[in-house]
């Protein structure tokens, strides 16, 4: 049974990546384009060079995170699609601080990353507070405060950050993830450090799940709450601070989008979607701290490559957006892979 | 006062129409327990093939194309739905991901078929939008009459005629009954040879079918194009008005006019002496805040359908 699971866990996201891309193609063919070519220039767009493989892993780093902010949620049983709004407030806390502290980095760049966690952790602290003490499903209140978060940092960016204008000025050079080393290294892409943050987060939510007391109970809780209870754990303690850390990831994507690509915050149309990818990167990465880097980079790599595809191949990089929900679909529905699966091993027999 | 009055409750009915359908939608689809986040996507495809069928066809149907492109719009989402069902009815999928799954699949699909169609980003202005008229006799009335039915549009009545219905369907009528005994207990109601498979599937394709006509009629009465931004939030904006109005058509529709009320304040706020000084942003975040409240039980307890968002695996306990 564990041995099958096991093949299940890897075989199912395999496969799902491999129908989307499938799917993808016969798109790309009714449309009228050639999918090799288009796949090509996908591939280009995101491992061509130097300086797209930087932008890949830019693009990579917010989604690590994002996704891990899904995943911790998950292994409580929780729904985190918060995390949207998680990262706007995030973004904005990590950038106040960019602007008005000032200090040396060795102090003013932690003090910016710490304060844009704080502020995703509180965002995720309401909806799990609510749900351990009032029983309110945390899908919906999560949903509402993506939208509070949304209006509110627009209206803070134009009446209190800048006088009316649409974009902050940009932090202190003592704040910023910049890299002058990785930027050399790949023809001045905007890569920055934040990778490397977001690669230890990861390690950080494998080492809580699976090496220490808080997470073991965690996992119980997302198991059976009534059993946890029964054994003396505090359910709706867990259940609020696995909203928090979860909240913690999520606002640790938007400082790397503050202090990292951008620099500064800008009144936002609509949402960054980061927090909508990273369910698809939980989902896709079995909720497991490694699963959701591989299934990151494979997103960032889809992302970013799409940008190529208009100029070489005349394919609209909404592609990568249908690509990416297919997928979602099918690991979703994965009762179906597996029954085909357990269907054609039978029939070997 | 009068002045006030009517230039709100015009503004009022146009921006509740397209929450009010959609919200119905959500309405049918949660009572039979699914979880319909997708009711956004379903906003997106509807208006999507409302625009792209009013430009293809405004030569052939001249007038009436508005009509048939809100219709057409209804039947494409009754079907994009079925994908929603497959996935969370027969496959047992987690409905909330595959309603996440449904948002980015209808925007991806709609952009990229507009880039492939037209060429840009955004559809041209439809010629043939919906415009606002006054309804005869009616408009006559004295006081009421200017108000409620002067320079409206007529998709805003038709969405109030709807959820009275779909509350009669709901709540009077055996297929309601069954629809929202699969949404309570599902084991029960399959034990009284209601097939539970079959009624989430209707659901669903009703979720679809008012999801789409509320996209339309939202395009087409408000933004008479098409483009990735053309509907944003909207279709959460509808989720929100379910839950407000706990899951009943009439609550829905209340709590969507009243959305639509905190929506259109924040556009004509500025000309009304009372509320030019509270802050657009405040009435943006309002109907986010109030569903909060409601599900925290300060406004009324909101409870859902006690087997929403779980799919049915029959003989499993």
């Amino acid at each position: 049974m564990t041995t099958n699971n096991k093949m299940f866990g890897i075989l199912v996201p395999v496969i799902s990546v491999l129908l989307g891309l499938i799917v993808g193609a016969i798109i790309m063919l009714s449309s009228g384009h050639n999918p090799i070519k288009g796949y090509v220039a996908l591939w280009n767009g995101a491992f061509g060079d130097m300086y797209t493989l930087g932008e890949t892993v830019r693009r990579t780093t917010p989604l690590i995170l994002t996704g891990l902010a899904v995943a911790f949620a998950f292994k409580t049983g929780l729904f985190n699609i918060g995390a949207e709004g998680q990262v706007i407030v995030g973004w904005l806390a990590a950038v106040w601080i960019g602007l008005v502290v000032d200090a040396p980095m060795i102090i003013h760049l932690p003090l910016a990353i710490f304060t844009g966690a704080l502020a995703g952790g509180l965002w995720g602290f309401l909806p799990g507070l609510l749900k351990a003490k009032l029983g309110v499903h945390e899908v919906i209140v999560t949903i509402m405060m993506n939208y509070i978060a949304l209006y509110t940092t627009n209206e803070i960016i134009r009446s209190v950050l800048t006088d009316q204008k649409t974009t902050s000025e940009a932090i202190s050079a003592t704040a910023s993830l910049a890299s002058a080393w990785l930027q050399s290294l790949t023809f001045y892409s905007r890569v920055h450090y934040g990778i490397f943050i977001a690669l230890f987060a990861a390690f950080i939510m494998w080492f809580i799940i699976q090496r220490t007391t808080y997470g073991y109970e965690l996992k119980a809780v997302g198991f059976n709450q009534h059993a946890s209870n029964y054994s003396g754990m505090n359910v709706s303690k867990n259940i609020t601070l696995s909203m928090v850390l979860a909240g913690v990831f999520a606002g640790l994507a938007g400082a790397m989008e503050g202090l990292g690509t951008y620099g500064s915050i800008s009144v936002m149309s609509g949402f960054t979607n980061l927090g909508f990818d990273g369910i698809a990167v939980a989902l896709l990465g079995s909720n497991h701290a490694f699963g959701v880097v591989l299934a990151a980079l494979l997103f960032g790599a889809l992302k970013e490559g799409a940008g190529e595809m208009p100029t070489s191949a005349g394919v609209p990089t909404e592609l990568v957006d249908i690509i990416i929900a297919l997928i979602i679909f099918f690991v979703a529905s994965s009762y179906m892979i597996r029954w085909a699966i357990l269907r054609f091993k039978k029939e070997e027999n | 006062m009068f002045d006030a009055l009517q230039s709100i409750i015009p503004t009022v009915l146009f921006y509740s129409a397209p929450l009010i359908l959609t919200a119905l939608g959500g309405v049918f689809s949660e009572r039979s327990g699914v979880v319909n986040i997708g009711l956004e996507g379903l906003m997106v495809m509807g208006a999507f093939i409302g625009i792209v069928f009013n430009l293809a066809f405004s030569d052939v149907f001249g007038s009436w194309t508005p009509w048939i492109s809100i219709v057409v719009a209804t039947i494409i989402g009754a079907i994009f739905s079925i994908i929603h069902a497959i996935a969370s009815v027969s496959f047992h999928a987690n409905q909330v991901v595959s309603g996440v799954a449904i948002n980015m699949l209808a925007l991806g699909i709609g952009v990229y078929l507009t880039k492939v169609w037209y060429g840009k980003g955004q559809t041209d202005m439809v010629d043939q939008p919906f415009y606002t008229t006054s309804i005869p006799m009616l408009s006559d009335i004295p006081i009421i009459g200017p108000i409620f039915f002067e320079g409206i549009y007529v998709t805003s009545y038709i969405a109030i005629v709807f959820a009275i219905v779909a509350w009669f369907v709901l709540y009077k009528t055996p297929f309601g009954l069954r629809l929202r005994a699969v949404g309570e207990h599902p084991m029960a109601a399959d034990t009284n040879g209601i097939k539970v498979v079959k009624m989430r599937y209707i659901a669903v394709i009703l979720s679809g079918a008012f999801g789409g006509l509320g996209g339309s009629v939202f395009a087409l009465t408000i933004v008479s194009n098409f483009s990735h931004a053309t509907i944003v939030g909207q279709g959460f904006m509808a989720l929100a008005a379910v839950i407000f109005g706990k899951w009943h058509p009439l609550g829905a529709m209340g709590a969507a006019l009243f959305f639509g009320l905190a929506q259109s304040l924040s556009v004509v706020s500025a000309g009304i002496p009372l509320l030019e000084n509270i802050p657009q942003v405040f009435l943006l975040i309002a109907p986010y805040v109030l569903t909060i409240l409601a599900l925290a039980g300060f406004i009324g307890r909101a409870e859902a359908p006690r087997a929403n968002g779980e799919p049915y695996i029959k003989g499993s306990r």
